[in-house]
């Protein structure tokens, strides 16, 4: 064991691989060259179709212990997954790890193959059941979570190597051309398949929309596709909506969106080229409607939007309140209507979303992003993957990326959470280090990391209630109460990694 | 105006809702009241005002004016509403169905007593009466004038219309008469008036225009039934930049005549005195509060050294 900087421990060896402890978010760099890929040939009148998803397999030489890779976009609606495993299954094959880029809890229906061993182990992060049962010992297999960006960064480098990618391409062509943005599942961006695709020793392309020939825009094209598949269904695209899409009513969660927007005012990022991501939530949401509001008083005429993208931040774009928006995966239907339809509603890779180690990410150029918390500590280290009750039950999703990458990062989060304190001694587990967030805000008051002198001085002047983050938690303790700190077993059941590879954290079995 | 206190925003706050009692603190309102009477089924009426007391008293760092709506004096909770909630000192207390002078005088004897008993200073707990009935409306002069506690009276439309057996709509015409008298006999007393309720919580353009209404006629307050109402209220109560500016020339002016030892100049042709310099401080004031100016503005620069 070793502690990170952090002081979190840290195994020297975890699921056969030797680990980095986490030493700081910038200075890990990568040497070497990108992972590499077969390359092959495919002559005139070759043809790609194949009958079924079984045949696509068989065709594709999956064997025991290889890793597979499915993109979320999604979401809780997605059926791929669920059907692959199980023909992998009928099969016969095992020790299959997974690699896609989140499991929802929709695919609990894969946690019998788990525990029969069909599935080895998780190189994503997991989102609902899989993660509850492996925080309580329930599924001995090994879990290793990771952010969109690093997701990105283990594919390109190659220390996840995916040997076959199945893509839920909503329409495709014979040959393998494929977009997210037509088609009866139709789900926008394919962001998170694209290194995958790039990567992935062999890419089967599923569809239930097989077009004909080509099918454009080409997103993903066919130089990187081995096979085709068509299937019945890929999703239930009404349920990749994420969370929620609607602005929070609640008067407490409207607080702290107008505490958040008047940060970023203060801050005097929002100016001509102002760019921002928030999630879908409806705290955020709240903010982006009050930079919305600011926007147009001022006559501001921002940058662009990015990160998952809702019908909230295509109403802007629409409303040439932003010159284009970046975007990895779409939250809502609107989102998915418009990458069809808008040109300067870009589909972006995860790897240019927020790979830390290519040539520059699209998070390096944020201004702005709002970002919400389970906890966070007087160190301003947050966490977003286990709740309250210990269990693993989140994944990183972008969070750490964006914070890293902009300029200004706001966590908001209500001080009472479930009846605990938002802000505690020690977060039960590190997503994301302080060092890269700026200010909490809640609705008892804001918090500034000391990196932000400026930003202090100027919200204190502007009388909004910034508070020492330590003074927050006594403030909020005093009416909940001390949490009494969870007990965990020894045994890892999760790794937390920082973008760049290194490990934040572990996350530990609960003590039942 | 040297006792000056902002009261835009008058929130209410069921006093038997813990989950909601415990925000009090974060809300921007100016004033809370806290609601034992409608809010409070009678089941829990008991219950209500031990809450609302264990609060109070755990509510040190008191950031906002906190008011009490007790039971009216000739129910029978309204003795007991302020037998327990005084001693844990709210500022004042919203006195329901006021409608008449003696009414009010009978609270003000009461925190009278209750002022002796817990050897507190007379006169701490203001009084806010509300005006809403027919009688109460006609009674408007003599309630103004009948305790040294009132700060301001608060006209209460729902049950005014009630009174007079009329809807209340949302352009407000069948108010206006009622909205004036209580008006006159709040600025004929030299204290503040507040607006009754908004009660279409998601109705933000018709909340506007009701407070720009009320606003225009001389209110200085609304009371709120949501938080989110809060900043809607603000906004229109917060001065004009060109107001401030202009404010601030005018102080400016008058310290200057003040070294010329005169308590009149001319601004930009316009005369300046006494009153206009009132009018310009009250403006700062609340521009102060609104954060449009830095500094709050000393008595010294509006009435001169003595």
């Amino acid at each position: 064991m070793a502690l990170n900087s952090l002081g979190r421990e840290i195994p020297e060896r975890y699921a056969g691989r030797a680990l980095t402890p986490y030493r700081d978010p910038f200075s890990l760099t990568p040497s070497g060259l990108a992972a590499p890929r077969p390359i092959t040939r495919v002559n005139p009148g070759a043809n790609k179709l194949v009958g079924s998803l079984r045949e696509a397999i068989e065709a594709s030489g999956l064997k025991d212990g290889m890793t597979i890779s499915t993109h979320h976009a999604l979401r809780n609606g997605d059926y791929l997954l669920n059907a692959v495993v199980n023909e992998i299954a009928a099969l016969g094959i095992r020790g299959i790890w997974i690699a896609s880029s989140s499991v929802h809890p929709v695919h609990a229906e894969i946690i019998p193959h788990i525990k029969s061993g069909v599935i080895a182990g998780f190189q994503c992060g997991v989102n609902g059941l899989i993660g509850e049962l492996a925080s309580k010992g329930e599924l001995q297999v090994p879990i290793i979570v990771r952010s969109h960006g690093g997701r990105a960064r283990a594919v390109l480098e190659g220390s996840v190597q995916i040997d076959v990618s199945f893509i839920a391409a909503p329409c495709c062509d014979p040959c393998g051309n494929l977009n997210g943005y037509f088609g009866p599942s139709a789900c926008g961006s394919l962001g998170y398949a694209q290194s995958d695709a790039l990567h992935a020793a062999c890419v089967v392309a599923v569809t239930d929309n097989l077009v004909p020939y080509p099918a454009v825009p080409v997103v993903i094209p066919q130089t990187l596709v081995d096979f085709v598949v068509q299937v019945e269904r890929l999703g239930d695209p009404a349920k990749i909506v994420s969370t929620t899409t609607r602005i929070t009513t609640d008067p407490v969660g409207l607080q702290i969106a107008s505490y958040a927007s008047q940060v970023i005012e203060a801050s005097g990022l929002l100016k001509d080229g102002f760019s921002f991501q928030t999630g879908s939530g409806g705290i955020s949401l709240a903010v982006a409607d009050k930079m919305r509001s600011a926007m147009r008083r001022g006559n501001i005429k921002g940058s662009f939007g990015c990160g998952g993208i809702t019908g909230y931040f295509v109403g802007m774009l629409e409303e040439g309140l932003f010159s284009a928006l970046m975007d990895v995966q779409c939250f809502d239907t609107e989102a998915v209507r418009s990458i069809g339809v808008n040109q300067a509603h870009q589909e972006i890779s995860a790897d240019l979303y927020a790979n830390p180690f290519n040539r520059g990410a699209v998070v390096n150029r944020l201004d702005c992003v709002i970002l919400g918390a389970t906890e966070v500590d007087c160190n301003f280290n947050v966490n977003v993957n286990t709740e309250s009750n210990g269990y693993l039950l989140h994944n990183t999703g972008g969070h750490s990326d964006t914070a890293a990458g902009a300029k200004l990062s706001i966590i908001v989060a209500p001080s009472i959470r479930g009846r605990l304190p938002i802000v505690r001694d020690q977060v039960t587990t590190i997503t994301t280090p302080g060092e890269t967030i700026s200010v909490v805000v809640t609705e008892r008051g804001i918090a500034v990391h000391d990196r932000h002198p400026e930003l202090k001085e100027e919200l204190i002047r502007r009388k909004l209630p910034v508070k020492e983050i330590h003074d927050l938690q006594k403030e909020t303790c005093r009416i909940t109460g001390t949490p009494r700190p969870l007990d965990f077993e020894d045994e890892i059941v999760a790794l937390i990694e920082y973008r760049d590879g290194s490990i934040i954290d572990v996350v530990r079995r609960v003590k039942e | 105006m040297g006792n000056f206190m902002l009261r835009r925003s008058l929130l209410y706050v069921p006093g038997n809702m813990p989950s909601m009692l415990q925000n009090i603190p974060i809300f921007n309102c100016d004033a809370v009241i806290i609601d034992l009477e409608d809010a409070v089924p009678l089941s829990e009426k008991d219950a209500a005002r031990h809450l609302v007391k264990h609060f109070l008293m755990n509510y040190t760092e008191r950031n906002k004016e906190l008011l009490v709506r007790i039971n009216p004096l000739d129910s029978k909770w309204g003795y007991e509403d302020l037998k327990v909630v005084l001693p844990a000192l709210p500022d004042g207390i919203r006195l329901p169905k006021a409608d008449t002078p003696e009414i009010v005088e009978r609270l003000d004897t009461l925190l009278t007593e209750f002022e002796e008993e817990l050897d507190l200073e007379i006169g701490r707990f203001r009084v806010l009466p509300s005006l809403e009935s027919a009688l109460a409306i006609i009674n408007a002069v003599g309630i103004a004038n009948s305790s040294q506690r009132i700060f301001a009276l608060a006209f209460g439309a729902e049950d005014y219309t009630a009174s007079m057996e009329i809807e209340r709509t949302k352009g407000g015409e069948e108010l206006f008469n009622a909205r004036t008298r209580v008006l006159w006999a709040a600025k004929a007393a030299g204290i503040q008036a507040i607006d009754t309720i908004f009660a279409d919580v998601n109705d933000m353009e018709g909340l506007k225009a009701e407070t720009e209404l009320a606003k225009r006629l001389g209110y200085t307050g609304k009371c709120l039934v949501n938080p989110r109402q809060i900043e809607v209220v603000h906004d229109v109560f917060a001065p004009k930049k060109e107001e401030v500016d202009y404010a601030l020339q005018v102080i400016e002016a008058i310290q200057r005549a003040r070294l010329l030892g005169t308590g009149v100049i001319s601004l930009k042709g316009k005369m300046v005195d006494a009153p206009v310099v009132k009018r310009a401080a009250r403006v700062l004031r609340t521009a102060y509060a609104h954060g449009m100016v830095d500094t709050l503005i000393d008595e010294e620069a509006i009435h001169g050294a003595q």
